[in-house]
């Protein structure tokens, strides 16, 4: 079995308790926060285990890089405890289940674009900017195999994530890529900061898909026409667990050409997109999270945003509809850099 | 052929005969397949072509000259494509086209069919016209063979030899000379280009044609084609490069289309006029392309231009593709595609039906006479709208 | 040319009758499990009198009619049993009359349900009608003959009660109207006079429906799907008792699957919601989960699925390619809702026996009087071992239905037969006698609904 690895002795001396005063959802002073904290520690029940809505930010607010979510989440799976009503939780379960066949194995040498569980989202990996980079997973029907199961954070199963990412890790390990730059950002909050948390051991290197858009961007600058639109940017709940590449999202906004509003639920303050507390037991639930999608799209709105820039494909799920009638185009990071270079897009 | 010989052997009896291929975009009808719409049996629709040719390739039903009528009323207009649900359905057309290979190899063919492969081998074009009449259509015009000008503007059989698209073929080529554009012909050297031949299901003239083709391109050192026909159009840039052929294809209308917004036409004042547009399936559906002809429509002065209920996407095509322009096997009704096709411009009151195709040009044309529509709906191509010769 | 097509082609013209082969063959398979039977002529006639013309033939020469629309019931109901002509319906597809105001469309017999709903959709986008979940090439006629059902059930129940009209080729010929129409006053109801019902859900066996007025519907600008979602299938019936009772929703429809496997052992219940604002739309979303279903979410037993999905016309011929072979055909019921649980349970079983991917779909009626429950099976075409497994899969689910007091929905010949052993006599008796007196030569569509 795999064990989290949180410094308890760190977060018994931590002088703020960040994770939970900072949490946008739950209101708690810093000494309910050591209280609880303690309790989680200890393997006890505590009000956070029930009314968190696992937006992933503490991880982030954590000011020692411990990892409180995981442990949230890790006691959530322990004492029964899950956020979300049975039946949802088990499609969710079910929805990671393989059942298209055995993915084709291809040796693939050096780097390769890692599509995950979205294979049908190829249409926004086009143009320069992935021209020539091996594909892996890019047949909706053997994505399964690619899942790298970080959802069930949401679902109070750590356990069951690290039963399944052995396999997952091994399907990958068989293409014998050195380097995935991975599509989807939970992905790379999956293999660098969740399996090494774990100590699950990880046969690649992954590089976060700004990270790698910006570097690209870089080679062809001669392309760019600046853009000049203003852009909002919906921050996914899985940046929490990369905040060192959070920045390259105003890198490559000022590379293209394009202007970052100025919000209130920005960088740390982001909110969540919502989808997973619309199905959650807590009484009110679906109507939180009416409401948080409300303020999101209102602050871009007055913001004078133009575009709403994603990352997560389930935040496009989730939002895109809503701030297209809001007048706000939804638009992916990888879209608005191709209309940078000129290319068209899908 | 049997089944096992069958390109499409593992998919063909997947069709579900559920009938979402026949209708259009918006769900108008059960109507967009022009061979059904022509003949009203369930026999004519996608599905039911698909059934019969996979009890034909399993020996269930045995060939039969009905049977290749069957197959040959399909125009490849791809408009089942759009809206079959299934995960086959790119494939759904080359379905057919494979089954009529197969019956050109067996060598059971409608007479036409055959007559349009041995017109086209013989002289080069499917109407059994002498090949020294392939420039016929240029004469008294300033426009010289291709010779390292930057385009080679290839005109097709029916722009060459049919006197009503010959019109379309000159006023394309005035449009050009007006515009400034470098190009030049081949006269009488000009060779089918295939597409049509393909769509038949004669793979080994397909091959035959596209390699002299290419062979004479190259020579001349041709990089850049404009086309009348989106037929061409499709095959060139489509097919040509699996023979090696590689250039870079223009539909007339997509040149047009630049030159307008270059501001290097004089554009014509239409005033008052109602311009309707009939997208050709080879450049819409088959090529994605819906706009360039509409922004080149839109730039006449004075006219309002209106799309007929069924448009791009959803177009009913005119029923002349798939070597039917020349066989007809959809003509003599009332429920032509064509005649029914320019009943919808009527609908849209259209007093122009714009077409890009030298192929629709003349099927609406004879269909709009058919229907006693010749005064008030006068079919044009769009080059047409801008210059007559 | 025998002498009767060249009578068909006198009434319809050339092209539009044929004894050929490969048509034949085409008329003599349908989308399902049942064998092919041949007819000896297809005609597709385009105007009522042709259609009279064709009956009055058949009557002279003794020879079987079969009406055919879409041909998609999938249940063989438009196969000519006995041989005989085969009428295509689907040239009579005219648009007659819509009245706004009084929400009803006149149209002939033969036009596709996808018609209607893009025309009305073009011209009148303040109306719908029910349009079934089939696909849309399903004709109103060939729907009406079997008692379907579509997008409003859940308020309006089956689509052969949202009629206000009929116009009928009887078995002998003549033309006869009933409703409103009968007396000249327009197509605005059905009802007070006399009922003379003996057309609806008779396939095609009394006459040649030739003309239909349907009711209509307000159409609301913003229409979309949410679902709920539980495991416990006992919970389904309370659940839409309760959606029911709310009375807020088009169409309330539950489903389970084995495949994908997140539908698995899972009982989805679509809810359909329109509204032309979009705080209408919210308070029905409020009222809904909120309010009604808010137990059940609490207590983790039941979990908002989805909300806001798009309400794409239904595509279930995909369930016709799950094993990639084209093929699937499935027993309908209709059933008390509290029959659910039993439903969905014996439906997984029989769907295993048969090693067929169990898929069920239940789609209430009106406000819960009762649900047409239905189980797919589906089969590969190329196999004649898929069909075989089908077809007994669906004989055996005829059989539970009756078991289990249901009343099987467009029941093929088997199905009938089950259903007219259990008929109560003076009912059988009466349905011979009416079908006797109607269609005196036996000649519409023999074989079915058939009292010995
Ligand atoms: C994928 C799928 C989903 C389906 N979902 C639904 C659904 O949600 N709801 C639903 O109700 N049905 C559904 N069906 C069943 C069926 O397709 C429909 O009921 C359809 O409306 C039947 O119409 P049709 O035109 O295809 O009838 P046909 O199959 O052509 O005919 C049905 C019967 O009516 C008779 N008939 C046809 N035309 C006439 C006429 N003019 N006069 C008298 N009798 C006539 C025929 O002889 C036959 O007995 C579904 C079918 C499929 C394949
Ligand atoms: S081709 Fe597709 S849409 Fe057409 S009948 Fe077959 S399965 Fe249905
Ligand atoms: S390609 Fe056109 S003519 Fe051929 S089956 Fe499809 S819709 Fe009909």
């Amino acid at each position: 079995m795999y064990k989290l690895n949180f410094n308890e002795e760190m977060c018994f001396a931590c002088k703020t308790q960040d994770c939970l005063v900072r949490c946008q959802h739950l209101d708690i002073d810093q000494n309910t926060a050591r209280a609880e904290m303690e309790k989680i520690i200890n393997g006890e029940d505590s009000f956070v285990l029930h009314d968190c809505v696992t937006c992933y930010a503490c991880e982030e607010y954590c000011p020692h890089g411990n990892h409180p979510f995981y442990l949230i989440v890790q006691r959530q799976d322990e004492l029964g405890i899950s956020p979300l009503p049975e039946p949802l939780v088990k499609r969710g379960i079910q929805t990671g289940i393989p059942f298209r066949g055995e993915p084709e194995i291809s040796e693939i040498k050096g780097t390769a674009l890692n599509m995950g569980v979205f294979s049908n989202l190829m249409d926004h990996v086009q143009g320069k900017l992935f021209e020539g980079l091996p594909i892996m997973s890019h047949d909706p029907r053997k994505m399964f195999h690619y899942f790298c199961q970080l959802m069930y954070l949401h679902y109070g199963k750590t356990s069951l994530i690290n039963e399944r990412l052995v396999n997952i890790l091994e399907t990958i390990a068989a293409h014998k890529a050195t380097e995935l730059i991975q599509f989807h950002d939970e992905c790379y909050g999956t293999y660098t900061s969740y399996a090494p948390a774990f100590g699950i051991e990880v046969p690649f290197k992954s590089i976060h898909l700004f990270d790698y858009l910006y570097h690209k961007l870089l080679e062809l600058k001669d392309d760019i026409k600046p853009l000049n639109f203003k852009v909002a940017y919906q921050r996914p709940c899985s940046s929490r667990l990369s905040p060192d590449m959070h920045p390259y999202v105003g890198k490559i906004f000022d590379l293209i050409g394009v202007e970052q509003v100025k919000r209130e639920y920005v960088d740390e303050n982001a909110l969540c997109c919502g989808a997973t507390i619309l199905g959650q037991k807590k009484e009110g639930s679906r109507r939180y999270c009416v409401e948080i999608q409300k303020k999101n799209i209102e602050d871009m709105k007055k913001a004078g945003a133009e575009i709403c820039v994603f990352n997560c494909p389930a935040c496009m799920q989730t939002l895109g509809m809503p701030v297209s009638k809001n007048g706000i185009m939804p638009l992916f990071m990888s879209d608005l850099c191709r209309l940078a270079i000129g290319e068209k897009i899908a | 052929m049997n089944l096992d010989e069958y390109k499409y052997k593992d998919l063909i009896h997947r069709c579900f005969r559920c009938g979402y291929c026949k209708f259009p975009t918006h769900w108008d009808d059960v109507t967009n397949c022009p061979s059904y719409a022509r003949f009203r049996m369930e026999s004519y629709s996608n599905g039911g072509r698909l059934w019969l040719i996979y009890a034909w390739l399993t020996g269930e039903i045995p060939w039969s000259e009905h049977l290749t009528q069957i197959l040959y009323t399909c125009t490849s207009c791809k408009s089942c494509v759009e809206k079959c649900p299934l995960s086959f359905n790119e494939d759904i057309v080359n379905m057919t086209v494979a089954a009529k290979a197969a019956m050109v190899e067996m060598g059971r063919l409608p007479n036409l069919v055959k007559k349009f492969f041995q017109n086209v081998q013989l002289y080069g074009n499917p109407y059994g016209i002498d090949a020294q009449k392939r420039s016929d259509w240029m004469n008294g015009m300033p426009v010289e063979s291709y010779g390292g000008q930057e385009y080679l503007y290839y005109v097709g059989c029916e722009g060459a030899y049919d006197t009503r698209a010959q019109k379309a073929a000159r006023a394309t080529a005035q449009l050009l000379i007006d515009g400034g554009v470098s190009f030049g012909v081949l006269g009488n050297e000009e060779l089918c280009d295939g597409n049509e031949v393909d769509m038949m299901g004669e793979e080994a003239l397909l091959e035959n044609l596209a390699t002299r083709n290419i062979q004479q391109f190259s020579d001349l050192g041709v990089k850049n084609i404009i086309t009348l026909s989106p037929h061409a159009y499709n095959v060139f840039k489509n097919k040509y490069p699996e023979f090696g052929g590689h250039f870079n294809v223009y539909h007339s209308t997509q040149i047009f289309a630049d030159l307008v917004k270059a501001g290097r036409l004089s554009l014509p004042d239409k005033s008052g006029a109602r311009i309707t547009f009939h997208d050709p399936c080879f450049l819409g559906r088959w090529n994605d392309e819906y706009t360039a002809p509409r922004k080149v429509i839109k730039a006449v002065k004075g006219a309002d231009f209106i799309e007929m209920d069924r448009s791009k996407k959803g177009a009913l095509c005119c029923g002349g593709g798939g070597g039917n322009f020349y066989t007809d096997f959809l003509g003599g009704s009332e429920e032509s595609p064509a005649r029914i096709r320019v009943r919808e411009a009527r609908d849209a009151k259209a007093d122009i039906l714009a077409v890009a195709c030298p192929n629709c040009l003349t099927m609406l044309e004879d269909a709009a006479k058919a229907e006693g529509l010749d005064d008030q709906l006068k079919v044009m191509d769009i080059a047409e709208i801008f210059c007559q010769v | 040319m025998s002498s009767i097509l060249n009578a068909l082609m006198d009434i319809v013209g050339e092209d539009y009758a044929s004894d050929r082969y490969e048509e034949l063959f085409t008329y003599s398979k349908d989308l399902g499990t049942s064998e092919p039977q041949w007819p000896e002529y297809v005609v597709a006639p385009k105007r009522v009198e042709e259609v009279q013309k064709i009956v009055y033939l058949a009557n002279k020469e003794k020879v079987a009619i079969v009406p055919l629309g879409g041909g998609l019931t999938l249940a063989g109901l438009a196969l000519p049993l006995k041989g005989g002509i085969i009428i295509d319906m689907k040239r009579m597809d005219q648009i007659i009359e819509v009245n706004e105001q009084a929400r009803y469309i006149v149209v002939e017999g033969g036009i596709s349900h996808g018609a209607i709903t893009a025309y009305l959709h073009k011209q009148h986008p303040h109306l719908m009608h029910s349009e079934p979940g089939a696909p849309p090439a399903a004709t109103v006629a060939g729907n009406i003959a079997i008692h379907g059902q579509g997008d409003l059930a859940h308020p309006y129940g089956f689509n052969t009660d949202m009629i206000n009209g009929l116009e009928v080729v009887l078995p002998t010929g003549e033309i006869a109207r009933f409703g409103s129409c009968a007396v000249g006053s327009g197509w605005y109801t059905m009802h007070p006079l006399p009922d003379l019902g003996f057309f609806l859900g008779w396939n095609g066996t009394t006459g040649i429906i030739t003309k239909v007025s349907l009711r209509l519907f307000p159409y609301k600008k913003i229409r979309e799907m949410d679902v709920f979602s539980v495991i416990d299938e006992e919970l389904v019936p309370e659940i839409l008792y309760e959606l029911s009772h709310l009375g807020l929703s088009e169409d309330l429809i539950t489903t389970s699957a084995a495949i994908p496997p997140m539908m698995n052992r899972i009982h989805n219940t679509s809810i359909i919601i329109a509204g032309d604002y979009e705080e209408e739309i919210e308070f029905k979303r409020h009222m809904i989960f909120d309010v009604t279903l808010a137990k059940y979410i609490h207590s983790g037993v039941g979990g908002i699925g989805a909300v806001s999905m798009e309400r794409a016309r239904p595509t279930i011929s995909k369930s016709a390619d799950w094993k990639k072979g084209g093929g699937f055909e499935y027993v309908g019921s209709i059933m008390p809702v509290s029959s659910y649980p039993e439903c969905y349970r014996r439906g997984a079983e029989i769907s295993e026996k048969h090693d067929i991917p169990y898929t069920v779909l239940g789609r209430v009626i009106g406000c819960c009087h009762a649900m047409m429950f239905s189980w797919f099976y589906a089969f590969n075409r190329a196999d004649p071992e898929t069909v075989r497994h089908a077809r007994e899969a669906l004989h055996e689910t005829d059989e539970m239905v009756m078991e289990i007091n249901g009343t099987i929905w467009k029941p093929a010949v088997f199905g009938q037969k089950l259903m007219m052993d259990r008929m109560d006599r003076t009912t059988l008796q009466l349905m011979k006698k009416v079908k006797d007196l109607l269609d005196p030569n036996g000649i519409m569509n023999p074989g079915n609904w058939e009292v010995k």
